[in-house]
């Protein structure tokens, strides 16, 4: 019933709210997937190969004065997990435009970062992890987010009154750890739970050179240590734990010439272990290959983080390299290739993923990992090591 | 000795010469190109003439229609959005919104365009809420798939030229300057040099050819449905790109040009790019 609280407060806003017909528009997609395991599943009950249908359309409304209103909601069904059958409210939300400040208030989504493998720093919005293992996909944030443009830079102030808990794939379900995680028993470090009130603050300014940005998060940490418990039935699962953490972080970005340069860091005070990690690398482009429209972008990145193998992400020392293809056609086909390798623990993964327009409005989006020489030393990895899949996509845009 | 003096005589009558013209141009008493004596400085002027023609717009808006077609007549069409705003002591501040193929609505490019070096580019990705800045070194590069390069969509500022006026002949029955320019940017840029044609009444751009890096005549653009807003500012509604190496080209429609809409600095930066739909 909480959780439905600020969900009616926003219904009641966009109840309330003046709509002269200005401007209303629905957009959004519905999207086939097919996803193929290339190997048997390591754990019982795991599927060989699931099918779905996502759908998220977009409503949205905005005044002459630029303020708007923005509903998306999204649902997937999924043939194989019942955890990756969701629903989620990606964004429900007020933005009011005024000349010195921007306000929203509401389910919104806020991207902080700069890499293409590993998005360390972004902290806003849980990530939808039955979705992608990429870490792209997020939850809805309840949010008040006002940001403050100026000549030195934009300051962006966050209250974020609910918390989501990251989603995770159930036992039937591939790409998850031996023990399933239980999601229903989420145990946090602060009493108040999912209705701790986190803040967030950020600076960000743009030079002809670069830009930058820096900022403190004090709340509940987005990624859970994942705790073996057992529950009444006598089965042994992982219980997401949420601690309070405050964390610094900064994103920058330079450019000189054909070079981007990219460099995340963050510092994460918690109960459990302080830690230092980052990213970064560049992306060099060469543009119209061989008398071509083609550009290919060469990618380079590597990931640190100071927890070593405690650390919850599969990246703690490793280095990224990345291809991308765009072949500027009408189809606006690209191609981006990535491997990664693990510097401590070995293991590698090689990610692909392509797209093109079938028509103006259909597009089709291929897409395979792999996990090779995989070590039991990184958990994650390693408990996934037989899960390489190719996901195939077909998007209808309206 | 003679020829050294000779040489200084002419290096000086050209430097008076240049600051006359310029004294010309800041009072405004004489048509720039009268006293202008090399073919560079007459490029020159007709360039500054152009520009100077169209200073004071201040901000404008308008509806894009790409449509590309390749040698087989095949067509598929962009929709987008256009915003600029001027910039007094620098190149001006632009924005392209795009609203069709649907799988891109939402994209937005912001362009803060330079007198001098590089430009400040961003793109904005809907789906992930994601600001990317991108490096403008890739000017060569299509946009959007068509025949246009992103340098022939930035503002064309004086300063990334350097100028020779070649002959005055007619052209769309008008008498008009050719002049060629050449991309200071030489190693980025695509071309080696464009060869432009503009009517001598009103300083219009009416032809392009563009001519690759060896030197071979890549793509012409003609421009045609010239209209006048504001009662000064020259547009045209129909620019045509045809590529003669690959037989593909590419037609851009504006409609909707509204100038003086009272845009800021505020709707071109990072904020605005995230909440434009």
């Amino acid at each position: 019933m909480k959780k439905l609280l600020p969900i009616a407060l926003l219904l009641s806003i966009f109840a309330t709210w003046d709509l002269p017909a200005q401007a209303f528009e629905i957009n959004g997609y519905v999207a086939l997937e097919g996803r193929l395991f290339m190997q048997d599943s390591l754990y019982i009950g795991q599927e060989d190969n699931n099918a779905s249908i996502a759908m998220a359309p977009e409503f949205y409304h905005e005044s002459p004065s630029g303020s708007s209103l923005t509903f998306v909601p999204f649902y997937r069904a999924d043939s194989a997990d019942s955890e990756r059958t969701h629903f989620d409210i990606r964004e429900l939300n007020a933005l009011l435009v005024h000349d010195t400040f921007e306000l929203r208030l509401g389910i919104g989504k806020v991207f902080w970062g700069v890499t293409e493998f590993v998005h360390l720093i972004d902290i806003i919005n849980q990530t939808d992890l039955v979705e992608h293992i990429d870490g792209e996909e997020k939850l809805g944030q309840p949010m008040a987010h006002l940001s403050v443009p100026a000549d030195w830079g934009v300051l962006d102030f966050f209250v974020l009154p609910y918390f989501r808990e990251r989603t995770f794939p159930g036992r039937d379900g591939r790409l998850r750890t031996p023990l399933a995680v239980d999601t229903d028993n989420a145990v946090y470090e602060h009493s108040s739970e999912e209705n701790h009130v986190d803040f967030a603050f950020r600076y960000s300014q743009i030079f002809n050179f670069g830009d930058i940005g820096l900022y403190y998060f004090k709340g509940t940490s987005r990624e859970p240590l994942l705790i073996p418990s057992v529950k009444s039935n006598g089965r042994t699962v992982l219980l997401p734990y949420y601690q309070l953490i405050d964390q610094v972080g900064m994103d920058l970005q330079l450019v000189t010439g054909n070079w981007l340069w990219k460099l995340e860091a963050l510092y994460q005070d918690n109960d459990t272990k302080n830690y230092f990690a980052s990213t970064g690398g560049f992306e060099y482009t060469f543009v119209g290959i061989g008398d071509t429209m083609i550009d290919l972008g060469l990618i380079a990145e590597f990931a640190y983080d100071d927890r070593d193998d405690e650390a919850t992400t599969p990246f703690d020392e490793d280095i990224f390299g990345g291809l991308r293809l765009g072949l500027n056609d009408p189809a606006g086909s690209e191609l981006l290739m990535g491997l990664s390798y693990d510097l401590d623990n070995k293991g590698n993964i090689f990610q692909l993923e392509a797209s093109r327009r079938i028509t103006d409005t259909i597009k089709i989006f291929l897409e395979s990992w792999v996990f090779f020489n995989t070590e039991p030393g990184d958990y994650y990895l390693y408990s996934i090591r037989d899960d390489d899949f190719i996901r195939l996509q077909l998007f209808y845009y309206f | 000795m003679e020829l050294t003096n000779k040489r200084q005589k002419s290096q000086y009558l050209r430097l008076i010469t240049f600051l006359l013209f310029i004294l010309s141009i800041v009072f405004l008493q004489t048509s720039p190109h009268v006293l202008a004596e090399t073919p560079e400085d007459k490029g020159l002027a007709i360039a500054i003439e152009a520009d100077k023609r169209d200073l004071g717009y201040r901000s404008l808006t308008a509806d894009m229609l790409m449509i590309l077609r390749n040698k087989h007549g095949q067509e598929s069409k962009r929709e987008m959005r256009f915003r600029s705003l001027e910039i007094m002591d620098d190149g001006d501040k632009s924005l392209i919104i795009f609203d069709s193929p649907k799988d891109v609505k939402g994209t937005a490019f912001l362009n803060y365009t330079h007198k001098v070096g590089d430009d400040d580019q961003w793109l904005y990705l809907p789906a992930l809420k994601r600001v990317k800045r991108i490096s403008s070194r890739n000017k060569s590069g299509s946009f959007m798939g068509s025949e246009f390069a992103y340098e022939d969509i930035a503002g064309q500022e004086i300063e990334k030229y350097t100028y020779n006026w070649l002959r005055d002949e007619e052209c769309e029955g008008m008498d008009c300057f050719v002049m060629e320019r050449y991309p200071v940017d030489k190693k980025n840029s695509g071309y080696s040099r464009q060869v432009v044609w503009l009517d001598r009444a009103e300083y219009r751009t009416w032809k392009v050819e563009y001519f690759d890096r060896k030197d071979a005549h890549l793509k012409t653009l003609t421009f045609s449905g010239y209209e006048k807003y504001n009662d000064r500012f020259w547009r045209a509604a129909q620019l045509d790109m045809v590529n003669h190496q690959t037989g593909k080209s590419t037609e851009l429609q504006f409609s909707n040009y509204v100038f003086n809409v009272g845009l800021s600095d505020a709707d071109f930066n990072k904020n605005s790019l995230k909440r434009v739909k």
